[in-house]
């Protein structure tokens, strides 16, 4: 019984929570366009759903496109990294100023020097590099110094190292890097979509939110938000699920 | 000048060891070792042993002095300290590894593979992974790596140290029956004076660093087992060996 109640308890709150939500909203009248009901929202989902769902398809599009480059990208440079000392030495400097430098600052640039498609990816693709790249250095360089000697002492090629020793030994590393990584790829594009402020086909999620602020359809805001939400709980689920299944019988994380 | 026609398997002439760091690892070692012997290094932590059994493994070059085989190099096996398997690969797959960075595939390997697991008894563990393994059994999985190639040399770098006593015991036991049964010739390294009387055809003592040989004892036993523990020569041997050890502290004044 207890621990059914520890089951429910995080489902059985955030029940709570909306019905709270909802109850205030109707018993103090709040207008839709102040603070919408949840049920109003949940309504405008549905009622909203194509433009909405073409939005979503959009950013969609937008941060597996980012995230795809960011894993490739990464991974690859990380290598390059674990091989020569020196490549990292003089690139790594570059890797740090993108990041520590907010992504909403070098939108506005991006999207002077490119279209807004490629200006919005670059975005997305530049927050999510770099946790796969460090990541992926950290776990190349992970590798057990002696499995390294083992494999010398049986004259293993570069390449048997690599393919052998060293990608695996990463693997759990590049995949945390992924999932931090899809979450920001997400959060990028999201953030360079509201400082492209596009409209047409190619309207993403957050432009709808702010095309929405404009006409003060506040339930549609948060119809949308909940979608970008639920898109980032999704991403992170995915890639937890992955993770789980490619280290569930070897990794202490997963075991 | 080829004049010499010592039988030894290997012998090293003069080696001596620094490393980058200025550590004088290893001072003018002479060193030789016959075929099919059990020959122990015995020394304290830190003595230079470890990386006498590396220089004969060829993982590591003599800053100066020679390794001299006696014919053609043989073939090695190497078991470390640690168990030193790939935590991501099942028992049979890090077995099946020396032979698979020959080119060997699976399936062609797979009698060498049975062979050893058999060897270790762990015919039943093929398919287990390192992590669902005893510390014991993690160590037999190393030794049936090193086996696979079927070495004419097996070298051994304290590999029952970190092992509960009893575990050490039978370990030993089944080492002393895998050389009878393969006619191997063994190099063992540790810090244990029982363990190297025990299992020893000839002990060489090493002194503190940079280490050198300080005295020979050749265990002469026809059998090995607990009446051996218990017999005198045993214990006679095993105060000649500390006593040799602690000439070989006292003469660095190190304790």
């Amino acid at each position: 019984m207890k621990r059914l109640i520890e089951k429910l308890a995080p489902w059985l709150l955030f029940a709570a929570a909306i019905g709270a939500w909802e109850i205030t909203v109707r018993v103090r009248e709040i207008a839709p366009y102040i603070l919408p009901a949840p049920s109003v929202i949940a309504a405008t989902a549905i009622s909203d759903w194509p433009l909405l769902w073409a939005a979503l398809l959009v950013t969609l599009r937008t941060t597996f496109l980012a995230l795809l480059m960011a894993s490739f990208g990464g991974l690859a440079l990380a290598l390059l990294f674990a091989r020569w000392r020196w490549v990292e030495r003089s690139l790594f400097p570059f890797a740090v100023v993108l990041q520590v430098t907010p992504i909403i600052a070098i939108a506005p640039l991006l999207l002077v020097y490119l279209e807004t498609d490629a200006a919005v990816l670059t975005c997305a693709f530049i927050v999510a590099f770099f946790p796969v790249l460090s990541n992926s250095v950290l776990g190349l360089r992970s590798v057990d110094r002696n499995l390294v000697e083992l494999y010398e002492l049986y004259g293993a090629s570069r390449w048997q190292q690599l393919r052998l020793l060293r990608l695996p030994a990463a693997l759990p590393y590049f995949l945390g890097g992924l999932r931090i990584g899809g979450g920001l790829a997400l959060i990028g594009a999201i953030v360079a979509e509201i400082a492209a402020g596009s409209a047409g086909k190619g309207a993403g999620l957050a432009f709808r939110i702010i095309e929405a602020a404009y006409r003060l359809n506040v339930p549609r805001m948060f119809a949308a938000l909940a979608l970008i939400s639920l898109t980032g709980i999704a991403i992170y689920v995915t890639f937890s699920l992955v993770s789980r299944l490619l280290l569930a019988r070897w990794h202490e994380s997963e075991i | 000048m080829g004049a010499d026609v010592s039988p030894s398997l290997v012998t090293l002439r003069a080696v001596s060891k620094t490393f980058q760091t200025g550590t004088r690892a290893l001072d003018n070692l002479n060193l030789d070792v016959r075929p099919g012997e059990f020959l122990t290094l015995l020394g304290p932590s830190g003595c230079g042993k470890s990386t006498a059994l590396r220089i004969i493994a060829g993982l590591m070059a003599p800053t100066s002095g020679q390794v001299e085989w006696g014919g053609v190099k043989p073939e090695l096996g190497f078991v470390f300290q640690d168990p030193t398997l790939m935590p991501w690969a099942s028992v049979e797959d890090n077995i099946w590894l020396p032979l698979r960075l020959r080119g060997q595939s699976k399936a062609q390997a797979r009698k060498r593979i049975d062979e050893a697991l058999a060897l270790v008894g762990l015919s039943r563990f093929g398919g287990a992974f390192p992590r669902e393994l005893s510390g014991g059994m993690k160590m037999r999985v190393s030794i049936a790596r090193a086996l696979v190639t079927r070495p004419a040399i097996l070298l051994l770098d304290e590999p029952f140290a970190a092992l509960d006593e009893i575990t050490r015991f039978r370990l030993n036991d089944d080492l002393l029956a895998l050389q009878k049964e393969l006619a191997a010739t063994i190099v063992f390294v540790t810090h244990s004076v029982f363990e190297s009387v025990y299992l020893s055809s000839r002990i060489c003592v090493f002194t503190n660093r940079p280490g050198r040989v300080t005295q020979e004892i050749v265990v002469d036993a026809p059998t090995r087992d607990s009446d051996f523990r218990a017999s005198a020569l045993f214990g006679q041997t095993c105060q000649q060996a500390s006593a040799a050890l602690e000439r070989a502290y006292g003469l660095e004044g190190a304790i």
